[in-house]
């Protein structure tokens, strides 16, 4: 089985960045400037990556995001290898950087063979005109990477939720929407929906001067049966109440169970039959059909 | 560790419920600073047009554009109420001289003070001009969750305002509800009595709207949107529920948040109802489809293109918060 949490390493590196940006905020050093050009880059690929070499556009992982973003607090990307998960060939980890966002490593999601196909589409927060990247590592040790340029300011010290009250009600509540029917022994699509603020810390409270906590989902785990699917780092890049969208290879029925953490040390888990049953599903919520994947 | 380092450097965790007080109070400080310091005497009364649309009720109507230093970020509408001993104001623009000068319209139309500012929800076009009635005899009178909604978006919204209206935004500043409704009260100004009703979640999370029975005119702050589209910053589900409860009001006239100064009730409600309705029936089939974002802003309730102003600037935003409120479902 592999290893599907980071290593030590990257785990300090995640660590080390969150500090800096709570560090330069603390200080008062200004947000990075909006230009296109690759100069963030070059700090943040020797500080996550070293000096090895990372192949660009070589085919290997694809990312698609709007050019545009209609909502900067809410931009939707999806990011893909080109090939499905095999034991010979295989994507370990897709690391998501958002070159000029306080924290521009906004996450890291880590797959096996059990994921099918390493395929994520998840919604995240854009702070200034940026490039967004996706570096996937084969299981041969090689980088590979695939970028866009995303125009879009302000979405993570935009003010936060549009009901408070509800999202503190509904706080740890998920919601799996899978391809249905299931293809048995093959790659298929489900989405996980996380009821949380994701608050960045960026947003200021005028009365008191304070900035609001910042409180987010840090791991999402995803299992199927004892199988690790899916396992991801992150922080409040993703978007309020984060989406992921995933893929899964179910060998017969079982069980789709999600493990959950966040950055105050809550933790919620859940668990879905597969093909489920409307009996096992609990009333009105949980689980809904969506198309299978082409 | 990451959330110990946060709370360091940004208060102890166990603070939320202190500072929820000490934000109560704050707004009452900034009140009192607004009194002491005082608006400007100087203002001479602009090009503030108040139309009259019934016996003491007078409208200015904000254009359907941006804030701007052309609109002095008042692109909603504004409502004058006079009693026979006090006046009303609902809702008071988009910056401090905004409100002066909406201040010195008023002051050729009534000798009367004015004895509450009620504003209709917390967007800025609706009540950064609260600053230039702040007085000791002043209440603001707002949602009970105006004040958390203010205290969360002020920053924000000076910024923009700073950067949108420009020098002229000098001196604006976020006064929150001295007044809070949690349900229902009612307002004398002397031989006129308002009523100010506080609604579940709809347009905004804190929307309020006011009744005056003496002419049967309904002020509906954000809740009704007439010619420029309305803009989803609460819930969907909750609006359309909302406006159910408003229909039953026995008004003759709104005074809509945006739109003409007055329209004929209900029938005003109709296009808003439409277009709401159809974001909700097309999210709805999106979703079912195992649609995205992206796919559904192209297509979802493209008929009403042509029905609305700002259809194009702000319509993918509304999709966007209706797909993620009705991806719950």
């Amino acid at each position: 089985m592999l290893e599907l949490r980071a290593s030590i390493g990257e785990r300090e590196a995640m660590r080390v960045a969150v500090t800096t940006f709570l560090l330069a905020m603390a200080v008062g050093i200004p947000a990075w400037g909006a230009t296109e050009d690759e100069s963030r880059w070059h700090d943040l690929r020797e500080s996550l990556f070293g000096d090895r070499q990372i192949h660009e556009e070589s085919g290997v992982v694809s990312l698609e995001a709007p050019y545009r973003a209609h909502d900067a607090a809410l931009v939707p990307i999806t990011f893909e290898a080109a090939f499905p998960q095999t034991n010979e060939r295989f994507v370990k980890t897709i690391t998501l950087i958002v070159d000029e966002n306080p924290l521009p490593m906004a996450g890291q999601f880590h797959f096996t063979e059990a994921s099918g196909w390493a395929a994520i589409s998840t919604r995240i927060r854009v702070n200034a005109y940026t490039h967004v990247r996706a570096v996937a590592e084969t299981n041969d040790g090689e980088l590979h990477m695939a970028k866009r340029y995303v125009k879009a300011s302000g979405g993570c010290s935009a003010p936060a939720g549009k009901d408070p009250e509800a999202a503190l009600a509904s706080l740890g509540r998920m919601k799996l929407r899978r391809s249905d029917p299931v293809l048995w022994g093959e790659p298929n699509s489900a989405q996980l929906l996380v009821s949380h603020p994701n608050h960045t810390g960026m947003q200021m409270d005028q009365v008191t001067r304070h900035y609001v906590l910042a409180y987010f989902v840090d791991s999402i785990e995803v299992h199927y049966g004892d199988q690790p699917v899916l396992a991801v780092e992150s922080n409040f890049s993703l978007s309020e109440n984060p989406a992921v969208r995933f893929h899964y290879v179910p060998d017969g029925p079982g069980e789709l169970s999600v493990r959950v953490t966040d950055s105050d040390g809550e933790m919620f888990a859940r668990a879905w039959s597969v093909p489920g049953s409307v009996a096992k599903a609990p009333v009105g919520e949980e689980v809904a059909p969506v198309n299978p994947v082409q | 560790m990451l959330h110990g380092m946060a709370r360091a450097l940004m208060g102890s965790p166990g603070s939320r419920t202190v500072l929820r007080v000490q934000a109560r109070t704050a707004w009452l400080w900034l009140a009192v600073v607004g009194a002491v310091l005082g608006p400007s005497p100087t203002v001479a009364a602009e090009a503030i047009q108040l139309k009259p649309v019934a016996q003491g009720i007078y409208v200015y109507t904000g254009p359907h554009t941006d804030a701007s230093d052309s609109n002095l970020g008042a692109v909603g509408n504004v409502a004058i109420v006079v009693g026979e001993q006090s006046v009303a104001l609902i809702d008071s623009g988009g910056s401090l001289e905004f409100g002066l000068q909406l201040r010195a319209a008023l002051e050729e139309i009534t000798d009367l003070p004015v004895s509450h500012v009620i504003n209709t929800h917390v967007h800025p076009d609706h009540l950064l001009g609260n600053g230039a009635f702040a007085g000791p005899t002043v209440e603001f009178v707002g949602h009970r969750r105006l004040g958390a909604a203010l205290a969360a978006r002020a920053e924000f919204y000076l910024e923009a305002g700073t950067r949108n209206v420009g020098p002229k935004f000098a001196g604006t500043k976020a006064i929150g509800p001295t007044l809070e409704v949690a349900d229902s009260i009612h307002i004398n100004l002397g031989g006129r009595v308002l009523k100010v009703t506080a609604h579940a979640t709809a347009h905004t999370d804190n929307d309020l709207t006011v009744y005056d029975r003496r002419t049967r005119t309904l002020f509906a702050g954000d809740l009704v949107f007439v010619e420029r589209l309305p803009i989803v910053d609460g819930s969907l589900k909750g609006w359309l529920a909302v406006m159910d409860d408003l229909r039953a009001v026995p008004a003759v006239r709104v005074v809509p948040g945006h739109g003409p100064a007055s329209v004929r009730w209900p029938s005003a409600l109709h296009a808003q109802e439409r277009y709401l309705q159809a974001l909700l029936r097309d999210v709805r089939i999106e979703i079912a489809a195992g649609g995205t974002i992206e796919n559904a802003i192209g297509w979802v309730a493209s008929e009403e293109r042509s029905k609305w102003v700002r259809f194009a600037e702000d319509h993918p935003r509304n999709v966007t918060a209706s797909f993620t409120e009705l991806e719950w479902e």
